[in-house]
């Protein structure tokens, strides 16, 4: 056997968790909202009391409809729920709710990039189901405490074809992913709250074998870098185990943050047999045409469209587009700012540099930036008009930041307009020369470094006010 | 096709019912005559019929995204046989 790394190719499938925008559960009238204290929002059908029945709520079939539609997927006009079953006690009824054989969305693609390169990753199918409850192992004398708040919150459960061949690619999808589904606005993204959950199916084969190798599933990521970091090791991990003549046994393992491993949850041997069949209680669900063409007329545009759109009518270049479109509310302040200035690429410079930096430093999200697009765009503006150079721009936004006010208004108060008066200038000039024989010597004898060091002088008289091309270009005159 | 007694005793185990070898073969005997029943109606040619997921042809009625229900824990937590800081609690599960 060929030993190393190189001799080994990854195959990574992805099954992802997003839990749907929903005000209700899926299956009853009980709340889905975080936080809430133990079992105060399971109701009669979430404990799963006798003789209740699960009624559909209809958003959370609209949201896979909205997700099947922008992935362009194939919807099943009639779909089946089927009841998986298992015994655990944050399930109370015995078997979880979801759709095996006619699920609501097959197939559809979705885009990513890893390192320049554009990919289309194909999806399996997405169906609906509802969660579990949660189970807390703290020590409750010996016993385990249950809380089914989150019982019956509808999920879509949305599943990759095993197409992706490192970490990094499963997680430019996983991030693509979630991007959409909070574009489309069918998931809060909140991975923190568990919204959106990844599994992530990995086995190594030979490179050039065609038939996959045994697949190892971590379960319940809940961010990128775990899942970069669980997909790494299992790698790693497995082909260590092949190469030193190990076989790798179907499993499920978990990833532990703090030790960066993954360690076996449980073997194919117990591997639950879920008996799945179609649920007695629930009929067919049906999806008629008028109904999925008013949710195809609600969508936005998408962000792969908004991207090309970006590059035609701002001419920022792909990488630019994809940044800008990384949230809907970014792309959204992108465009208003690009608008009020008429000045994309520099927008974008902006959105990106000085805005990001700031909205990072202070732990902000864009939606709760201090400053508007109509303000940057305004403050662009008068980049554009001359008003303001560079540097003075970023005192300007500055003074936006911290909520000063508007732009003129803080360039009126501050005295930071770039001088345009060449006169005034012309006088700064004089000055300088005359106040620096040395430097003006040293320049004519042939010292470039010097010319730079008067160019300063002037700025600094002009307290950063001068225009900078104009000052060179006044010094170079006067000194010849 | 017919069940073995491990078969039976598998069945039993993912439904947690606990039987012994006597009742093992009881039920072995009965869920066989259950599934010469079921050969009999596959002896039937289904090739050219649609399957149905429901025995009639009606679909799902959907509810409106509404929040109907209010706090009943404490009413379903009088029967629970344990409970603290508003949580069921069970043997210790550990998977």
């Amino acid at each position: 056997m060929k030993r190393g790394h190189d001799n080994w190719e990854t195959v990574i499938g992805l099954e992802v968790h997003t839990q749907l925008a929903t005000r209700s559960k899926i299956f009853s009238g009980s709340s889905t909202a975080f936080g809430a204290a133990p079992n105060t929002q399971a109701s009669a059908v979430d404990v799963a009391l006798p003789g209740v029945l699960p009624v559909l709520n209809k958003k959370a079939v609209e949201c896979a409809i909205r997700f099947g539609l922008a992935v362009d997927a194939t919807l099943n006009r009639v779909n089946v729920f089927d009841r998986k079953n298992y015994f655990y006690p944050d399930l109370p009824k015995g078997y979880q709710i979801s759709q095996l054989a006619k699920p609501i969305v097959e197939g559809g693609t979705l885009k990513i990039v890893v390192e320049g390169e554009e990919r289309t990753i194909h999806l399996t199918r997405a169906h609906m189901e509802e969660d579990a409850g949660k189970s807390l192992h703290e020590d409750f004398h010996g016993m385990t405490g249950i809380d089914l708040n989150r019982a019956g919150t509808p999920l879509l459960e949305i599943v990759s074809e095993p197409e992706m061949r490192s970490s990094a690619e499963a997680v430019a999808y996983a991030r693509a992913l979630h991007t959409l589904v909070t574009w489309i606005g069918i998931c809060d993204g909140n991975m923190q709250e568990g919204s959106f959950r990844v599994d992530a199916n990995v086995s190594v084969r030979p490179v050039g074998q065609a038939e996959f190798g045994t697949r190892r599933e971590i379960k319940n990521l809940n961010s990128f870098k775990f899942l970069q970091q669980a997909i790494d090791y299992e790698v790693r991990w497995q082909i260590g185990t092949l190469e030193d003549g190990g076989r790798i046994e179907q499993a499920t393992v978990l990833f532990d943050p703090d030790t960066g491993e993954t360690r076996m949850m449980r073997s194919k041997e117990d591997a639950h047999d879920y008996r799945y069949f179609p649920d007695p209680d629930l009929l067919p669900v049906k999806l008629d045409e008028d109904w999925i063409e008013a949710v195809r007329a609600g969508l936005p545009e998408l962000p792969a469209a908004m991207q090309a759109r970006f590059q035609a009518d701002y001419g920022v270049s792909a990488y630019d587009a994809a940044v800008l479109t990384g949230s809907r509310a970014l792309a959204d302040f992108f465009e208003a700012a690009a608008r009020a200035c008429g000045q994309g690429k520099l927008a974008a410079n902006w959105v990106m540099g000085e805005l990001s930096a700031a909205l990072n430093k202070a732990e902000l999200d864009i939606a709760q930036s201090p400053v508007s697009a109509t303000q940057l765009g305004t403050l662009i503006a008068r980049i554009q008009d001359g008003t303001l150079s560079g540097k003075l721009a970023k005192q300007v936004f500055e003074g936006l930041w911290e909520g000063a006010g508007e732009v003129d208004a803080i360039i009126e108060a501050r005295g930071l307009k770039q001088m345009s008066d060449s006169g005034e200038l012309e006088k700064i000039v004089d000055d300088v020369l005359a106040a620096n024989p040395k430097s003006v010597e040293e320049f004519r004898s042939g010292k470039e470094k010097a010319f730079n060091a008067l160019v300063g002088q002037v700025m600094k008289a002009s307290r950063g006010k001068a225009n900078p091309a104009q000052v060179n270009e006044l010094l170079k005159t006067k000194l010849q | 096709m017919s069940l073995t007694p491990d078969d039976v005793k598998r069945i039993a185990r993912l439904a947690r019912i606990e039987i012994d070898d006597a009742q093992a073969q009881a039920t072995q005997a009965q869920l066989n005559t259950i599934f010469d029943l079921i050969a009999t109606m596959q002896a039937v040619d289904t090739a050219s019929i649609a399957p149905m997921a429901h025995a009639q042809e009606v679909y799902q009625r959907l509810r409106d995204d509404v929040v109907t229900e209010t706090d009943r824990h404490a009413a379903f937590q009088a029967v629970a046989p344990a409970v603290e800081n508003g949580l069921y609690l069970v043997p210790k599960v550990i998977e």
